[in-house]
């Protein structure tokens, strides 16, 4: 609607806006100062906001203690590794339910999101079991291959959406001019999709860094990742405000940059490829 | 683009992520009811005997069950509502002409990123602790006693919680649909002398529902196992007024060692979900399909 | 090289026969046409022929080889389709070497090619850009120039100038023929529009619902059409169509005249009332109401008639069609 907006009106709808979302945000931002104050300054009442003395120490205690940079590690690997295993899977896949649609390629993707609504808890015996068994118990192994599986419908579903976007003419002429499967799928569908495969693997990352049921149940300390090395806090210690803040950040920093360097992408795989 | 040959390749080429899917579904799920017929205690081993219903039973008569029952529904509701009713109104705000528009976005969308068990550590402890918690200062500031949210109100608080989490996500998603509205359908409606609000009901809400589905799918089957914010914050209590089936049936096998009863849970669980999941399939096929 | 013939081919999708057995022999070097109104199987046929659908019954053949289960690739045909279907990923240069790529020739003979073929289809300047920096025109010079560097046995166009405007069109219809006359490569055309139809083609194959219903040259299909189907379809403004006892008196069912083929005056035939004139400069359209319906007349230059006016109008004896009840010339 090309209509000229009131200044004034412009400037409450700012206030307002910004209002609620400094609340929002408020949390996130209360933690970042909390994680550079003094114990004594983190429960002083009033509350410090800005003015106090502004310290790191918290950040090398914590390191000191709980070895962050392990757990990092972990988390790195484990929802880099389970999203790319996932997204291998999932290009053919969702190639061939895009591209070569059949009677029942509804019925299957709908089928696929149908796992991903059996809850987790149905089958947390068996898996526990079953990982105790094989060795796989507290080991990154079996946590990439438990989010793998447990991401697979959402990649495909994801891929899928973006997939149908692309013309199918543009896959035939890559044919005609010679490129077999692999080679179409290589050199042609990949590229095409970059921004819809990129919007995957950041959401997916995403959502395997912040997964917080398998990554408590199944890992216990050397493989666990930064949620397991959070809700090591919830003890006793976690009243030890300024070094709980100061773990926090380091847990949710690298995604929250992340997320935020890449919001476009991002937006896109948020709404799933379902909303445009 | 359908040749004999790209067929079969394309027969080929989903195998995979269908047949480890299928393995992923039907093994653990076939081992869970098989678990939940026995009697199974992983303190007792090579106890197992065959235990016929008894299992669901003593999980049914558990007088936890009807309470984990209560409180999944009304977590899964409670955020729901909250977030879908929060999510159309910032997304109508958000959609406003403002100065920083991008900033704000910023701001909105971070706590999506924050993994759930920080989130509940640092409103358990930095906001909702009655002592030093900032609510708990607050309300002593305004002459009011401190409130115990997490004893007091401890599925509420989990909620909000919760709630937090997952604003974000709809409110970006309802954004980005309000977003794409045609506005000229909107000034057709002006035409045809629609004010303000007959505008929103009749033509944006409409335009919203697609993606008010999404919401409501993707954030049932997240809410449905709602479990590290319940961990880390209240451990199910007190008693067990903040336990969902989740949560009881973990404490139930993990914690308990009872296999055989986890199991059953995990079946009523999984019965439950799928309960759940009918309904909304049915709602996403009237409204996904395009 | 670029021979190819059609042998009771059919296509049946699900239930849906698109293709009844259709046989079909196009002959090297030759430039041919399909044509006929919308979902006719114009594209399926082409798309038989290249290898992107399987056929349900019967045998394709080029130069005389069983090609009917080749894969597309194997066929060495190239195609150029009506999105230009251009990679968006890949600039121009990197579009024309796809197949040579495929083909794995050396880098050497690849920058070769594309070199030739960007030359010939003045797109030398280009060559870096992505396809979403060129023009329509542009874009489908980049699709013609992957088809040639691959040197294939025949070229297959579907609508290939349909998403250019009419200016361009005239252009690149020009170039394609010129591209014809040089490379004298086999090539089949389907499009619906008349003119592309009559002046590019050495044979064209008029189809309805997946039958041929005549092929010719095009001379042949505008002066002897084999049915009614075809003399309607074939030339522009349409043929007018007369029954009743008008067409009795020429010993038809139906008798058909070409706008172009009456006269207007003062006195003739048949009396009637113009609805509608038209006048272009070059050739005046006129609509006339008369006993036997309306009736389209086209007259060269400029003819001083308007809207309300009576006039008379006469065919020419010797260009009157006839058909009997079935539709077919006689
Ligand atoms: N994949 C398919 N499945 C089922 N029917 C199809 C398929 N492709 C084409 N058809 C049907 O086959 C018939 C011929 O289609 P085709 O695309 O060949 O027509 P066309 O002559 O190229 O038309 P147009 O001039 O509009 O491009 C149509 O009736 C169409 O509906
Ligand atoms: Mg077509």
């Amino acid at each position: 609607m090309a209509r000229t907006v009131t200044t004034q009106r412009k400037v409450i709808v700012t206030a307002i806006a910004w209002t609620i979302a400094i609340a929002i945000f408020f949390p996130i931002l209360w933690t970042f100062l909390t994680s550079f104050k003094t114990e004594a300054d983190a429960i002083a009442t009033p509350p410090k906001f800005l003015f106090f003395n502004w310290t790191t120490e918290n950040y090398t205690t914590v390191q000191g203690r709980s070895n962050y940079f392990l757990h990092f590690w972990n988390s790195v690997i484990i929802s880099v590794g389970s999203t790319v295993a996932a997204l291998i899977i999932a290009i053919p896949a969702a190639w061939s339910m895009a591209f070569v649609p059949g009677k029942r390629t509804k019925d299957i993707l709908m089928w696929m999101l149908s796992t991903k609504m059996m809850p987790a808890v149905g089958v947390l015996v068996p898996i526990y079991l079953l990982f105790r068994d094989t060795g796989l118990l507290d080991t990154r192994t079996g946590l990439v291959i438990v989010l793998t599986l447990m991401n697979l419908p959402i990649v495909v579903w994801m891929l899928y959406t973006y997939f149908k976007e692309i013309p199918g003419e543009i896959l035939e002429a890559a044919r005609m001019d010679g490129a077999n499967l692999t080679r179409e799928i290589i050199y042609v569908l990949t590229p095409m999709a970059v921004p819809g495969i990129a919007s995957t693997l950041l959401l997916n990352i995403i959502l395997a860094w912040n997964e917080a049921f398998w990554t408590l149940n199944l890992t216990a300390s050397k493989s666990a990742p930064l949620t397991q090395f959070i809700a090591s806090y919830s003890s006793p210690e976690g009243l030890f405000y300024a070094k709980l803040s100061a773990a926090s950040m380091m847990a949710i920093a690298p995604i929250i940059v992340l997320g935020w360097f890449s919001q476009k992408q991002l937006v896109r795989g948020l709404t799933f490829g379902a909303v445009k | 683009m359908a040749t004999q040959a790209s067929r079969a390749a394309g027969r080929l080429m989903i195998s995979p992520a269908v047949i480890l899917l299928f393995l992923w579904m039907i093994v653990p799920l076939g081992m869970t009811i098989w678990f939940s017929f026995l009697r199974y205690n992983l303190l007792i081993p090579g106890g197992e005997t065959f235990a016929g219903f008894e299992n669901y039973h003593y999980f049914f008569t558990d007088p936890n069950f009807w309470p984990a029952l209560w409180n999944t529904l009304t977590l899964v509701l409670g955020v729901l509502l909250i977030t879908t009713v929060g999510g159309i109104l910032l997304a109508l705000l958000l959609d406003q002409p403002m100065f920083g528009q991008g900033i704000v976005r910023v701001l909105v969308i971070a706590p999506f990123f924050v993994m759930p068990t920080v989130s509940a550590l640092v409103w358990k402890n930095m906001f909702m602790n009655p002592v030093n918690g900032l609510f708990a200062w607050i309300a002593r500031t305004l002459g009011f006693a401190p409130f115990d949210f997490l004893s007091a109100a401890p599925l509420f608080s989990i909620i909000l919680i919760v709630a937090w989490q997952w604003l974000p996500f709809a409110t970006l998603i309802l954004l980005t649909a309000l977003q794409s509205l045609d506005s000229e359908q909107l000034e057709a409606a002006e035409m045809d002398g629609a004010g303000p609000v007959s505008r929103f009901f009749y033509i944006m809400l409409p335009h919203l529902a697609r993606a008010a589905t999404v919401v409501i799918l993707i954030q049932t089957i997240f809410l449905l196992s709602v479990f590290a914010e319940i961990l880390v914050t209240t451990n199910g209590g007190p008693g067990n007024a903040s336990t969902n089936l989740t949560y009881l049936v973990y404490s139930q096998s993990l914690l308990q060692y009872d296999v055989g009863l986890g199991s059953a849970g995990g079946i009523v669980a999984v019965i439950l979900a799928n309960i759940v999941a009918i309904f909304l399939m049915r709602m996403i096929g009237k409204n996904l399909e395009t | 090289m670029g021979q190819i013939e059609l042998k009771g081919v059919t296509k049946r999708f699900g239930d849906v026969e698109v293709i009844p057995p259709l046989d079909l022999q196009i002959n090297e070097g030759e430039f041919v046409v399909f044509v006929g109104p919308s979902g006719c199987g114009k594209s399926t046929l082409l798309r038989l022929i290249a290898g992107l659908e399987d056929t349900t019954g019967g045998r394709i053949e080029i130069d005389g080889k069983d090609a009917t289960d080749l894969r597309p690739a194997q066929r060495r045909l190239a195609m150029v389709f009506q999105s230009y279907a251009l990679y968006p990923h890949m600039s121009v240069r990197k579009n024309i070497a796809f197949p040579l790529k495929m083909a794995k020739l050396s880098q050497a003979e690849i920058d070769k090619k594309v070199e030739g073929a960007a030359k010939v289809l003045n797109l030398s300047s280009y060559l870096d850009r992505r396809p979403g920096q060129l023009s329509g025109g542009q874009r489908q010079r980049v699709a013609i120039g992957r088809a040639i560097v691959r040197e294939p046995a025949a070229f297959l166009f579907d609508e290939p100038l349909s998403n250019l405007d009419a200016a361009l069109r005239v252009n690149m219809r020009l170039e394609i023929s010129e591209l014809h006359n040089s490379l004298k490569t086999t090539m089949i055309y389907v499009t619906h529009d008349q003119v592309e139809a009559m002046t590019m083609a050495d044979k064209i194959v008029v189809l309805q619902a997946g039958r041929i219903e005549q092929v010719g040259t095009p001379l042949e299909l505008y002066r002897t059409p084999k049915n009614r189907f075809v003399a309607g379809f074939i030339g522009s403004p349409k043929m007018n169509f007369i029954g009743g006892t008008e067409a009795q008196k020429h010993g038809a069912h139906e008798i058909g005249i070409r706008p172009e083929h009456i006269t207007v005056g003062t006195s003739g035939d048949w009396q009637g009332r113009v609805t509608v004139s038209e006048h272009l400069g070059s050739d005046t359209y006129l609509h006339v109401q008369t006993d036997h319906g309306i009736i389209n007349v086209r007259s060269a230059g400029n003819v001083d008639v308007h809207h309300g006016d009576t006039v008379w109008l006469t065919p020419e004896t010797a260009n009157i069609h006839k058909f009997d009840a079935n539709g077919s010339a006689v």
